[in-house]
């Protein structure tokens, strides 16, 4: 009798042990399920609200979301900001990957991140809608549309590349200042990369300053030519990077003008390249239009700076951003129909001149708000004139599949090497680019 | 259920019986107390253990050994591919030699120099409070304004060391190119917020510390210097293993310090200071995008923060022991002297 309580006891305990294992586990199912379709189910016509994810700045204030409320009365729209684009990529693609759970209804994605996230169409909802064409510039769209024609994203602002220069270091060094006179300098409308550095070398003879503030910056300018630069557009595949002849006769020019002291050896966004703009490190930079807002954070008090309209090499765009809508939202309809608004050429234009972001529709370009904008800071240059310009002589955008951003840090890193760490030379610096770029597999 | 059966039937039969099961069911219930309380008191540390560390490494593990991209989701089985894969990869290696170099540039100093803070404060300061508490500032701060400030202070061309150094007339260090230099100055962040943390634990084992072992000490004429190293190291080596492995653990695993190291956050152009977890951090999201790889890292890392945490076990003991037998054997010396 006592044995057997006895054993009574411990199936009882190992009973419990069972279902507290059992609890825990349920638990972190429950965990891990929980919030699922809890907002599903409203009605096109019932109150719903709409998120919209952005970075850094879009130039959507509170009143132009509140205009959308006014002709809109059943939808609310939460705007969320995160402060820099590295925070919004992580953020939304660990989100996709758990299924979409936590993610905005309209989410702005940058056009870097764009080759990776059209490898996955069905994670977006279709936002081709014929009643939108010849609203943007026709290589906007194309960037968003993946090779089976679905279009994963409305375009927002691009950046049309102009150049930026201090006019005080140039008169120091003797070179012309007036901003048509440089554009002349640097080889006008035919101008070249060969004349940007021509005049560079001139520059630096004269001068304490650099001529760029960085060799990777300026890569990724030239290598943006390059209609395909690290792949094949047929078949996505990448080139073998020691054969790629284009993007190692850039390598050499940038690296032959780093031997002649052209670039001031800082990496963009660093302390040191921040500091630089106090330091008079550099004269000139390549200068996308949303470029023109950190030169002017990062230049209190520099007195100087103004823009050219001239581009070696032709024109050329650098970055820009898309609103797309993640096919798991809620109310993909209404997100879609608030997405066409806010890329609309009204908002896009109202955000230019909030925040300079440059916008990538047709009638924006046009319009004598964008066209007769200028900037204090840079000399009251007439930006919006300069840079609709530029964005004229854009021909098209490169191609950038899955494997372009790898190579393209393995060249970058490459040019980090000679050129800031000043840990290898060229060719050694070179030559493992491309080893590392064919592990890359 | 053989068991359970008969006992079931046994309150069946009989009016005495009837009035023993209404208490039967109190007892029951008593019964269910004794045994079912202890569990529940001590149940929310192991949920939680489930929910936050065994569910995540068991997951992990399933992950490693599938080909599992970001965004495309779970694929095909792959067996230890994964493992092969990062193990060829020359950065995978480097990164663990970063690791163990950071770690033991901040893990040795940071342990001697929050001891020696922790005895100064242990003495009759005025104010003591204040110091103590300024100690641990440091450690209130966020990694990432941390690692801000000094970012600028270790800039290469504009950075205020270098200009200092400029100042006594020696070369700049160039702190994001020499391996070593980077070294010291990621090392240099981490001491920054943990030495105060640390001399804080230390300081709280130091006043437990019986005073009439110091009294004794001056009396037979000890310096502070001898009372340190004769006294106070000896009485705190529980905490002084305490400190270590959790260093150890936290210095295998450092993450915000190098990623803020520089604008990209990837360990520079040579991946001259990524740490593991930073590689694992670039596999996962950066060009690789490939979980299972990261997973396959991650398992890497625990397998060598367990070797590690062993080796010091293994360590810490061997002193433990050895200080034990001092002990025994100065104590029977005593008696015999008695």
């Amino acid at each position: 009798m006592l044995s057997s309580t006895r054993s009574t006891r411990r199936t009882a305990a190992r009973t419990l042990q069972a279902s507290a294992g059992v609890a825990a586990i349920a638990l972190a199912l429950t965990a891990c399920g929980g919030g699922d379709g809890s907002d599903e189910g409203s009605s096109e016509d019932g109150p719903i609200t709409l998120k919209v994810a952005t970075f850094n700045d879009f130039g959507y204030t509170d009143e132009m979301l509140a205009a959308y409320t006014e002709e809109h009365p059943n939808v609310t729209v939460e705007h969320v900001k995160a402060a820099t684009t590295d925070d919004a990529r992580s953020n939304m693609t660990t989100k996709l990957a758990a299924g979409g759970e936590g993610l905005a209804d309209i989410e702005a994605i940058e056009v870097d991140w764009l080759p990776e996230l059209s490898q996955y169409p069905d994670l977006f909802t279709d936002l081709a809608d014929p009643e939108l064409d010849g609203r943007w510039v026709d290589w906007k769209v194309q960037q968003a549309t993946t090779a089976e024609g679905k279009v994963i994203g409305y375009g927002t602002d691009i950046g049309p590349e102009a150049i930026c220069y201090r006019a005080d270091l140039f008169e120091e060094a003797g070179l012309p200042t007036d901003r048509e006179e440089v554009a002349e300098l640097l080889g006008g409308d035919g101008s070249t990369w060969e004349d940007y550095f021509a005049a560079g070398r001139d520059f630096v003879k004269e001068s304490d300053a650099a001529w760029y503030d960085s060799s990777a910056g300026t890569f990724q300018g030239m290598i943006n030519q390059l209609p395909a630069a690290f792949e094949d557009p047929e078949t996505g595949e990448a080139k073998d990077l020691g054969d790629n002849a284009d993007v190692k006769a850039i390598y050499d020019e940038i690296v032959g003008s780093v031997d002649d002291d052209l670039s001031a050896g800082l990496e963009q966004w660093g302390d040191d390249w921040v500091a630089g703009f106090q330091n008079d490190a550099f004269a000139t930079m390549l200068c996308p239009a949303w470029m023109t807002g950190p030169i002017e954070q990062n230049s209190g008090g520099i007195e100087g700076w103004d823009v050219a309209d001239v581009f070696p090499g032709g024109g050329g765009n650098w970055g820009g951003s898309f609103l797309t809508v993640p096919a798991s939202g809620a109310n993909t309809e209404a997100a879609k129909e608030l997405a066409a608004w806010l890329t609309a050429p009204e908002q896009q234009t109202k955000a230019f001149e909030t925040s300079g972001t440059f916008p990538s529709q047709i009638e924006a370009q046009d319009s004598e708000a964008v066209q007769g904008f200028t900037n204090e800071f840079f000399n009251d240059a007439p930006v919006g004139q300069i840079f609709s310009t530029r964005a004229q002589a854009i021909e098209g955008a490169p191609y950038k599949g899955a494997h372009y951003f790898a190579i393209r840090d393995e060249v970058t890193n490459a040019l980090n090497r000679v050129d800031i760490t000043k840990s290898q030379d060229a060719e050694e610096s070179w030559d493992e680019a491309v080893e590392k770029a064919a592990a890359l597999g | 259920m053989a068991v359970l059966t008969p006992q079931r039937s046994a309150p069946g039969s009989g009016a005495p019986e009837r009035e023993s099961r209404r208490l039967g069911f109190s007892q029951r219930l008593g019964r269910w107390d004794v045994k079912l309380s202890p569990y529940l008191y001590i149940s929310p540390f192991f949920i939680l253990f489930a929910v936050t560390g065994l569910f995540p490494l068991a997951y992990t593990a399933y992950v490693s050994v599938h080909d599992w991209s970001l965004l495309g989701g779970q694929g095909e089985f792959v067996g230890l591919q994964n493992f092969s894969d990062v193990l060829a990869q020359p950065t995978f290696w480097k990164s663990l030699g970063n690791t163990l170099s950071i770690f033991v540039l901040s893990s040795v100093p940071q342990v001697i120099i929050a001891i020696t803070i922790a005895a100064l404060l242990d003495q009759n300061l005025r104010s003591a409070t204040f110091w103590r508490m300024g100690v641990l500032i440091p450690y209130v701060v966020a990694p990432v304004a941390v690692s801000m400030i000094f970012g600028r202070l270790f800039a290469d061309q504009y950075g205020l060391i270098n200009s200092m150094l400029g100042v006594i007339g020696m070369d700049p260090i160039a702190w994001h190119g020499d391996r070593l230099a980077s070294h010291v100055a990621i090392a240099s962040i981490v001491n920054y917020r943990w030495v105060g943390y640390n001399a804080l634990i230390f300081l709280a084992a130091m006043q437990a510390v019986p005073r009439e072992l110091y009294e004794a000490a001056v009396i037979d004429g000890a310096g502070r210097v001898r009372q340190f190293f004769s006294i106070t190291v000896p009485q705190i080596r529980a905490t002084i293993i305490f400190v270590v492995i959790t260093s150890t653990i936290g210095g295998l695993q450092i993450f915000d310090e190098v990623r803020m190291f520089d604008a990209t956050g990837l360990g520079g152009p040579d991946r001259n200071w990524m740490t593991t977890v930073l590689y694992l951090y670039d596999v996962a999201w950066g060009n690789q995008h490939s979980l299972g790889r990261a997973s396959a890292v991650a398992w890497m890392l625990f397998l060598l923060i367990v070797l590690i945490g062993f080796v010091n076990f293994l360590i810490t003991r061997q002193i433990s022991t050895s200080g034990a037998a001092k002990k025994s054997k100065r104590k029977s010396n005593t008696r015999g002297n008695a």
